[in-house]
């Protein structure tokens, strides 16, 4: 990975999805130890910008934060100036100006930390932007299906549900698709965006025609505010059409997995006792997104690799 | 020195180390230092065994002390392979294998490293080439040669030999 931040898996590529990859089987090794803690990042700070609500990103970086010795700030929307008025700018640059090293933003609208890059000097990891990116997700769906599975590539990949306002699938697909794997999006109309030409992806609306051919089906969480916009009928309907069932995991080949990025709505997209199947690896993939984000603190802020800050894809 | 010399530097510090450890092999646990101590580490528990068969298997593993550094963020520094201890370090009797032995500033790295995986015993040191220059309070306990080097020149250590060549600029 060169450049000093992270704001898309696009700007990656194949070579530094790998990199980052191959980091993060250091540090899943560091998280299973008796003191899960490497002093790498002493004398780091790492300052947490968080305009969405998150509690499992922004754990999971404490958390890799943590375990690297960087010390953490966390600023919290609802106790922050923002409530009075404050401009995203004012409030990085006043955090930026009390020494932070790393920025981690989330917030709803695509391009803030791309933006935030312009005003600051230190490192911005996009942790979710709007429907635009969520990249260390797909790090972490990627590095659980090499786990799972071997490798990425050459494997079918059904994204299920709610493409149109998901971050996760756009940063999925670009992370799949770059190390060699065949992606299906499998939606109602109404739930895929406008426009698909130039994503390197089949689309279908039967899902039971696709799951018998898939290795992976990744279920995106159903945001219940769309049945309120009209997108579809009604939640029941929905997972009538698009939900994981328990007879539809008998469609399934033997050895296909079923991930979440969480957080899940049991009996909607999928059914509550296909959550705790043996093949539903949502578990490994939180614990993976721990190792994951780890690796890409480790690379933007300590190894040195790129001594030349530059912004990627800017 | 020429892959014969380095078997039996090898074998002499095997010898070293059971003569040091009489009677208490079966707690040593033999650590290779990524990368170029590794296969060296493998040697030497090979020797062990054959030398005292009645110790054998004793546990080894390796270990990448690359976010132990004392230089991160002063040059590139990446950790190459997975750390591998498969056992509990406390009460143990640690020998941590390097190829070569420097300024010392690995070896730093790699005791604290060690405190993470256990409190052990005792942490002994054995290195196949001592070039010498030590920035830190650090000896080895077992050395396969002492090797006269300056600054610039390079210290090339594996199974099949040693060779000292010029830093390439």
């Amino acid at each position: 990975m060169s450049g000093q931040h992270l704001l898309s898996v696009a700007d990656l590529g194949a070579d530094g999805i790998d990199e980052i990859l191959q980091l993060t089987d250091t540090f899943v090794e560091v998280s299973a130890r008796p003191i899960a803690r490497v002093p790498a990042l002493r004398g780091k700070t790492v300052a947490f910008c968080f305009y969405e609500d998150s509690t499992r990103t922004r754990v999971s970086f404490e958390t890799a934060a943590k375990r690297l010795s960087a010390d953490t700030v966390n600023f919290s929307i609802a106790t922050s100036s923002v409530n009075k008025g404050e401009s995203v700018r004012d409030t990085v640059e006043t955090i930026c100006a009390m020494g932070v090293d790393a920025l981690i933003v989330r917030h709803r609208s695509a391009g803030v930390p791309w933006q935030i890059t312009r005003w600051v000097d230190a490192t911005v990891i996009n942790a979710g932007d709007g429907g635009h990116e969520h990249p260390t997700q797909a790090l972490l769906d990627a590095y659980t299906i090499r786990q799972e599975l071997g490798s990425v590539e050459g494997r079918k990949i059904a994204i299920v549900g709610d493409v149109a306002h998901s971050r996760v699938a756009r940063s999925n697909v670009a992370a799949f698709t770059a190390l060699g794997a065949e992606v299906t999006l499998v939606a109602p109309p109404t739930l895929l965006p406008p426009r698909l030409d130039d994503w390197p992806v089949e689309v279908s609306s039967d899902l039971d025609a696709v799951l018998p051919k898939v290795d992976v089906v990744y279920l995106l969480r159903m945001q219940k505010e769309r049945m309120t916009e009209s997108l579809i009928p009604s939640l029941r309907e929905y997972t009538a059409g698009y939900g994981l069932t328990r007879r539809r995991v008998d469609l399934l080949a033997d050895d296909a997995v079923v991930m979440h990025p969480g957080p899940m709505n049991r009996g909607v997209e999928i059914a509550a006792e296909v959550a705790d199947l043996p093949r539903a690896v949502v578990t490994n993939q939180v614990r993976n997104g721990v190792a994951v984000r780890m690796a890409v603190l480790y690379l933007l802020l300590g190894s040195g690799v790129d001594l030349k800050p530059e912004v990627v894809g800017a | 020195m020429d892959r014969e010399d380095v078997h039996r530097a090898l074998r002499r510090m095997a010898h070293e180390i059971i003569e040091r450890n009489e009677g208490r092999l079966g707690e040593v646990v033999v650590i290779g230092l990524q990368t170029g101590g590794a296969p060296m580490a493998e040697a030497l528990v090979a020797a062990l065994e054959e030398i005292d068969e009645a110790s054998a298997p004793i546990d080894k593993g390796t270990i990448d002390v690359a976010l132990y550094r004392d230089d991160i963020g002063l040059r590139p520094v990446m950790p190459e392979e997975v750390t591998e201890i498969p056992v509990d370090l406390t009460e143990r009797i640690v020998v941590l294998v390097d190829d070569v032995l420097f300024t010392g500033r690995t070896i730093r790295a790699a005791l604290d490293a060690l405190t993470d995986f256990g409190r052990p015993r005792s942490v002994q040191l054995a290195v196949i080439v001592d070039r010498g220059h030590r920035e830190l309070p650090i000896r080895p306990d077992y050395v396969g040669k002492n090797l006269p080097t300056r600054r610039d020149e390079v210290v090339d250590v594996s199974i099949d030999g040693v060779e000292l060549g010029e830093m390439v600029k």
